[in-house]
Parts: C-alpha cells; structure tokens; sequence
C-alpha cells in the first residue's frame, strides 16, 4: 500500500504506541494495562509499519524474527515462574524487592511478576505478529 | 496358513557369519561386557536362596503414587526367585551367544539394548509386588518384545508379526489392567503379598468371575494359548538369540507366572479348573500335532514352546501339590532345554545358511561340540533319565492321576503332547546330526566358543539338575510350589520312584514317541495336505479381522471428515445448540428473569449498535462491510464493557477486535466474493442455526445470572491484591500472580496456535494443499 499520508503518519504513531505499550505493561499492576494489553498494542504499531513499508521493512525494524521473540518471551515466563522455585517458594509465587526502601518510601519495586508480564508481553508480540506477517506475505 | 519358511534370517546375517567366520569380531567387545549385567543380576539373585529356601521372602518397597494405592514394591518369594534366576541366567548366555552370532551387524549395540531393556522388564515384572507396577513392566515387556521381533525393520514380514505381537499381547493387557484394577479394588489393596491372604474374599465375591476372566485373557494372550496361538510361531521372524530368549524362557513365560502368581487369589473353583484345564490341553495336544508339520527347525520349536505353555497352563490349573511341583519343575526343565535348543538351531542356520530338515544331516561330523550340546537338551526334552526331563515328566503323569476333576483327559494331554515331544526332539537335534550328507548352502563348521558355550551349559545342567536333583528341588521348587499354593509344602524330586503307573506311562511314551518318529515323514505330508484345505491356525482370521478395523476407520473418516469448513462449523454449531438447550430444559435452569435491570439510554444505544452491526454483518454482500460490521458488535461490547466497570477486559476486546480485523482484510484479498445466489439455498437454515444458537446463549446467560452470585473467591481477590500481591489492579494481579501458572499454560498457547497457523499460511502457499 503505497500512501504517503499514511507511511509519514506510520512514522510517529507507531513511534508512539510502542512507547504507550511499554507504559501500559509498566501500569499494569495498578492501573488497567498489562502485558497482554501491551504486546497488543506493540504488535499493531509494527502491523501499521508492515501496512505503510511493507514487511521487510517491518522485519527490518523488529531485528528479530517473530517467533524467537514469542520463544524468548516464554523462556522469560517461565524463568519467573521457576525463580521462586529456586528459592524455595512454590512455583511462580512472585517475588519482589522494594530497591531504596524507606520509610513512607517503598522505593522501586521490581518483581518476578513483572518479569513475567515481559515475558507474556513478547510472546503476544511475537504471535501476533508471525500471523501478520506470514499472512501479508503469502496471501 | 502361516508364511514363514527357513531363511528368515535378516539379510546382513551373511556378512556377520564371514566375520566371525573368520574368527574376528570386532566391536562386539561392549555385547561381551553387557554380558555382566545379567550374570551380576544372577549372582544377586543367588544370594538370595537360602532365605527363600527357609520359606521366608524379602520385600522391597518406595512410594510411587501414594494416592492412589500404587507403589514400587517388590517381592523376592520362591516363585518369582525361581522365575527371576532363570531369567537372569538366560540372559547371560543369551548375551553372550548374540555378541558372536551378530556380530559385526551394523546395529549391534541397538540390538544389545534392546535386549538389555527387556531382561530389565521382565525381572520386574516377576519381583513386582504392587498390581500397577506389575502391569506396568507387562507392558513394557510388550514393548520391548516389539522392537525385538521387528529388529530387522526392512522385512515386512518381521514387521508384521512384531505389529501382531504388539496389538494381541497389548489387547491381552488392556483386559489384565481391568482385572488386576478389579482385584485390587475387591481385594482392598493392590499389594499383592496382601492380597494372597485374601483367596477366599476374592472367590466369594461378585466381581470374581468378570477378575477371573480378564486376567486369564490377558495371561492366555500372552503365553499364546489356543485360540490366541499364532503370533508366537510368527514371532520366530526375529533373530534366533531373541527367539531363544523371548520364545522360550521368558515372555511367553509371563502369561504363566501370572496365573502361578494368582493361584493362591483365583483357583479352586470351577471355572479356574476348567478354563486352565480345557484351554492347556487343547493348546498342548493341537500345538505338538502343528509342531510335526514344520520342516523349519525353529518353527518346529516354536510349536514345542506352545505345548509346553499349554502344559504348564493345564497344570497350574490343579490344586494337588504334586501337580504344581510338576509344573515348576517342568517349567525349568523347558527353559533350560528350549533355550539350548534355540542356540543350536541358530549355530545350524549360522554355520550352514538354512534351517530346512530335508537339507540337513550328518552335522555332527562337522560340529561334534553342538551335535553334543544338542543331544543332551534333546534327551531332556524327550524325558530320558537321568535328566531333568525324565524327573519333570514322571513328574507330570503323577501330578495329572493326582487331578481330581478330570485325571483321564489330563493324564491323556500329557501322554499324547509327551509323545509328540519325543518325535519333535529326534527331529530337531537328532536327525540333522546323524546319517547322511548335507546339502546345506554353506559348508558346515563348528560355531565359535561363545556360540557352543552358552548351549552346552543349558543341556549340561539339565543332566546335572537329573543326576542330582536336591540341587533345586529345596531351594526353588518347594519354596515356589509353597507360593504357588499359597501354603507351605514340602516337594521331593528323585529320579527312581519305583515301578508305578507314571513309569509305565513313560514307557508307553517313549515307545508311542518311537513310532511317530519313524513315521514323521508320512504323517507331515498328510498333515500338509489337510493344512491347505483347513485353516490350521488364527493367521488369516486375524488379517480379515486387521483388514476390516481399516475398512471400518475410512468409512468413519469419510463420513466424518468431509474437509468443508461450513459443515464443520455446522456440526460443531448444531451440536452445541442442541447439548445446551436440551440440557437447559432438562435441568429446569431456564427460568423467566424475575427482574429486568433500570436500563439507561446509553445503555440503550449500545445495544441498538450491536443489534445493528449484527444484522449487517448477515445481510452484507461485501466481505469487507461484513467484517466492518462484526466490527461495531465487537466495538459495542466493549462499551459495555467499559460502562460496567471492566476497563481490562475492554481495551483487550478493543485491541483484539482491530486486529481481527486487519487479519481478515488482508486474508480476505484471496477469498472468493460473497456470492448470495448460489447460497441462497442454504440461507433459511443458517439463519435458523443462527437464532437457534442465539436464543440458547441468551437462554444460558439469564439462567447463570438468575443464580446466587457467590462472591467468596472475589472478596478473596479484593483483600489480598494490595497486602500480598502488592497491585491495584486485581484483574492483572490474577492474571500475573493468583493464576500466573494458568496464563503461562495460555501464553504457551498462543506461542503454538501462531507457530502452527505460520506452517499452515507457509505450507498452503508454497505447494501445499490450498
């Protein structure tokens, strides 16, 4: 599809979405987002690119194949589920330190949890965009 | 009739023979060394002996499934020592022999594996204490027996019969994981030393004839009783070391441990008398008289091992002591001439290229070691003193007068299969050795050590075990005929028992034996000529049987299976209409909603846009206002969504919703145009099928609303997201945390939903089907 408004349009929303999809992963937690909601919001932006440059292009920008990213975000998935087994927990019981801690202060909370809504972030990336690009170039 | 004839041999036996012809072998160093394992295991299981010999056993148990009443248990008692030792020490010699006889064969190591995995199995399977544990070695020696039979893959023939062995003895234990599950659950308890105790709860219980009936199928399958006989003979298409060890002394030995082991649960009544009785002496009578008709030595052998389980099973069937010690002596006295009998089949076929009885004569010129080797196991086969044979087999006609039920009909099984023994044992190891010239293919040559070793031994202690029989009898014979019976007995073996019924019987035997011996050759072409006009045996029933579950399963799949997607989404819609509501009605869940909720107008206009999207998605004549259209009902469930408090859910419905529809467009540019002339036909119904489907979800969600709201799991949700795990949002805290191992089993899904839907764009576009 050869569009001009479109391709320079492409340019700045997809830049945007990405951004807006690691920001709903990161919300996730507190507020509605996630890292389903993310990799959604991830995988259309690239399917736009795909749309307005073609899937070269597209393949280009995501420097890997979708289906190592799918596979990498469940490797990361379950690398936070065994995590916990590892130090003893059940299986996929989160785990969280409160970096910088204080009083009143909880710090930077980082968490296997959200390693695992990563993980569940690139495998929907990555699923979402093997169909689309597989489709767009064979169809 | 059956297809086999001599050269069954893999082809690159050929070359093995020149090898070690040549007196070198190779890279059979590891064949030697896996020979340890079973002599190790022999040496063990000796150590054992004089505990046994005490009457006391050894049990050893771990916990597998707990739950479930199943553990790892095993029980070292004089039956399963006795089967055990004969295993294991078979095993070695076999080990031994098969690292000479293929040696240089490409898959050697494979093969040796193979053997090894077996010999594992079946030791289990005799130690196993736990009803599960047992079945699950029984299965496991199907399996590796499978691979044995069909180790020389590029043969259809040895592919065919490894496939019969599988589906039969596979089918046999379906039947005997039913059984041993009813006994244990009749029983109260799946250990086996328990269960023993329990004989007389079992027998006066409900369940004991369909417990009875199952098991004896799987043990009559196995040990290839009539009418189940005839994948043994076919299972000779396997190496003749496999032939020795499988065929002879082990696996079709598991059908008769197993009834030896359920002695003491199922025996006494009518139907374990009979059923053993009949079914025993049918298969020893009928496989002798098969076992004169062959002109292949192995295949000769191969019915000789029929009647002898059909023997034993006909023995194991009585309850007086001197019976069963019958059958445990002569179940040793076979292993040990079977086996060494087998081998020296196999140093024919090796030395000489054929197996056929017409081409063989005057070996013993050429190798006197085997000529030897083979007259002593045969002599115990044939029941001559002083060797084992003679004591198994007065032994035998004892036990058969001693039966109460039937002692003519036993006693005449025994007299005529005995016979018939004699004359097989002068064909197989007598009449190749003497008299005459070969006219063999090869020149013969004596087998190398390793090949004469293991045979000789076999016969050689099949004379020491006749000349001095306390060497067994206190050790095995007894302890296992007191665990047979179930109670403990005392069992004397003696060579000389005096001038009495069993000696004239043996008399009357031999001579009987004599006479078919020298008439074998008149009586094989009579029973030849009868062979081809009569089905002798299940072959081709069981190739019809095959041929009609194939006819059966393509008739299913066509009529299943038409590979139109509108009928598949027709079926699967149908059905679901149908299940649901029908269940609706019956259950008396569809009730009038007793309150309609205060609607407001937004509300209202949402629901206009769905009902609206909805109709032009079916009236639309343009793929792509169809998908437009689904789009609105899918963006106005959203919105409702999002009126009622559900922002996650409808951002994931919205985003999910674009990409349908950008999915679809693009997919859309190879579809064909909607073209509503030729479906106008079939319109009426689809529109039916679609308000049916309606109605019956509509129907569900106003029954499942009606219904107490039980709030319990939710409240759980709402007081623990913040404290333990920490966020807000309790949808994504469930989906990450309370639930994470679910949504891992999702995202694993997602992952393989989009790698099979890439093969199939990939393989449609390039070549594949469309």
């Amino acid at each position: 599809m050869k569009s001009l408004i479109l391709s320079a349009a492409t340019r700045l929303l997809v830049a945007l979405m990405l951004l807006f999809s690691v920001y709903m992963l990161l919300r996730g937690h507190n507020d509605p987002g996630g890292g389903f909601i993310g990799g959604l919001i991830a995988g259309i932006g690239f399917a736009l690119y795909a749309m307005a440059h073609g899937t070269e292009a597209a393949r280009r920008a995501l420097r890997l194949d979708p289906g190592v990213i799918a596979m990498l975000g469940l490797g990361i998935a379950l690398l936070a589920g065994l995590w916990s087994a590892l130090v003893g927990d059940a299986p996929f019981t989160g785990q969280w330190w409160f970096i910088g801690a204080e009083e009143g202060d909880k710090g930077l909370p980082l968490s296997t949890v959200l390693l695992f809504d990563i993980g569940v972030y690139l495998v929907v990336v990555g699923a979402v965009l093997t169909l689309v690009l597989t489709l767009e170039e064979e169809v | 009739m059956d297809s086999l004839s001599a050269h069954s041999e893999p082809k690159t036996k050929a070359e093995a023979a020149n090898t070690s012809a040549q007196g070198s072998a190779e890279g059979s160093a590891p064949v030697w060394l896996a020979a340890l394992l079973p002599a190790a295991l022999t040496v063990g299981l000796s150590f054992a002996l004089p505990t046994v010999a005490q009457g006391d056993t050894i049990r050893i148990a771990y916990d597998w499934v707990p739950s479930l009443g199943v553990s790892l248990s095993f029980l070292v008692d004089g039956l399963s020592l006795t089967f055990a030792l004969l295993i294991a020490g078979i095993g070695t010699v076999i080990l031994l022999y098969s690292g000479s006889y293929l040696a240089g064969h490409p898959r050697l190591g494979r093969f040796t594996f193979y053997l090894l995995s077996f010999m594992v199995s079946m030791l289990g399977l005799v130690l196993a204490d736990n009803l599960i544990t047992l079945f699950v070695f029984w299965e496991l020696t199907t399996i590796t027996s499978y691979l044995l039979i069909g180790f020389d893959h590029a043969s259809a023939k040895a592919r065919r019969s490894a496939l019969q062995a599988l589906l039969l003895t596979g089918a046999g234990g379906l039947a005997l994981l039913a059984g041993l599950i009813l006994l244990g659950l009749t029983a109260g308890s799946f250990e086996l030393s328990a269960i023993i105790a329990q004989g007389d709860a079992v027998r006066a219980h409900e369940l004991y004839l369909p417990i009875l009936v199952l098991v004896l199928i799987g043990a009559f399958t196995k040990s290839a009783q009539v009418p189940f006989h005839f994948w043994l003979p076919n299972a000779m298409a396997a190496p003749t070391p496999v032939s020795a060890y499988l065929h002879s002394a082990t696996m079709v030995k598991a059908g008769i441990y197993l009834l030896a082991r359920m002695h003491p649960v199922l025996s006494g009544t009518d139907a374990w008398i009979w059923s053993l009785t009949l079914f025993g002496a049918v298969t020893a009578v009928w496989a002798s008289i098969l076992a004169l008709r062959q002109t292949d030595l192995k295949l000769a052998l191969a019915y000789t091992t029929v009647m002898a389980l059909g023997t034993l099973t006909m023995f194991l069937g009585a309850e007086a002591t001197v019976a069963v010690a019958a059958a445990v002596t002569f179940l040793i006295v076979h292993s040990l001439y079977k086996a060494a009998l087998f081998l020296v089949i196999g140093n024919i076929d090796h030395a000489t290229g054929t197996r056929e009885v017409g081409q063989l004569r005057g070996l013993a010129r050429f190798m006197p070691v085997t000529a030897i080797a083979a007259a002593a196991a045969a002599l115990s086969m044939a029941g001559f003193p002083p060797f084992l044979g003679f004591i198994g087999k007065e032994l035998k006609y004892e036990g058969a007068l001693a039966i109460a039920s039937e002692p003519l009909l036993v006693a005449g099984a025994a007299v005529l299969a005995n016979a018939l023994m004699v004359a097989v044992a002068g064909i197989v190891a007598l009449r190749p050795f003497y008299g005459g010239e070969p006219a063999t293919p090869r020149r013969p040559h004596e087998a190398p050590l390793r090949q004469w070793i293991g045979p000789a031994v076999l016969a050689a202690l099949g004379l020491t075990f006749g000349i001095a029989p306390s060497l067994i009898a206190d050790s095995l014979v007894q302890p296992a005929v007191s665990a047979i019976l179930g109670r403990p007995e005392t069992v004397k073996l003696a060579l000389w028992h005096g001038v009495n019924l069993p000696l004239l019987l043996s008399l009357f035997t031999f001579a009987l034996g004599l006479l078919i011996y020298a008439g074998h050759l008149r009586i094989r072409r009579r029973l030849a000529a009868l062979g081809e006009r009569l089905p002798l045996t299940g072959d081709t029933a069981w190739d019809r049987l095959l041929d009609g579950v194939k006819a059966l399963a393509a008739i299913q799949t066509d009529l299943l299976q038409s590979g139109v997607l509108r009928r598949y989404l027709f079926t699967i819609f149908v059905s679901f209409a149908l299940l649901v509501g029908a269940s609706l009605v019956i259950t008396g869940a569809l009730r009038p909603p007793t309150a309609w909720p205060e609607l407001m107008v937004k509300h209202w206009v949402v629901v206009a846009l769905i009902v609206a999207g909805a109709c032009m998605t079916t009236v639309a004549y343009s793929r792509l206002a169809a998908v437009c259209a689904l789009g609105v009902v899918g963006v106005g469930v959203a919105l409702l969504f999002v009126m009622f408090g559900a922002p996650d859910v409808a951002i994931t419905q919205l985003l999910v919703e674009t990409l349908v529809v950008v999915l679809v467009a693009v997919a859309m540019l190879r579809l064909p145009s909607l073209r509503p002339d030729s479906a106008r036909p079939n319109r009426r119904r689809d529109a039916t099928l679609a308000v049916a489907v309606g109605v019956v979800v509509s129907a569900t969600l106003l029954a499942v609303t009606e219904a107490p709201f039980d709030r319990s799991i939710t409240t759980y949700f709402e007081q623990t997201s913040v404290p333990e795990a920490f966020g807000r949002n309790i949808v994504n805290v469930i989906l990450v945390d309370f639930r994470a191992l679910d949504t891992f089993g999702e995202v694993a899904v997602v992952a393989v939903a989009a790698i099979a839907a890439f093969a199939l764009i990939r393989g449609a576009a390039r070549g594949g089907r469309p």
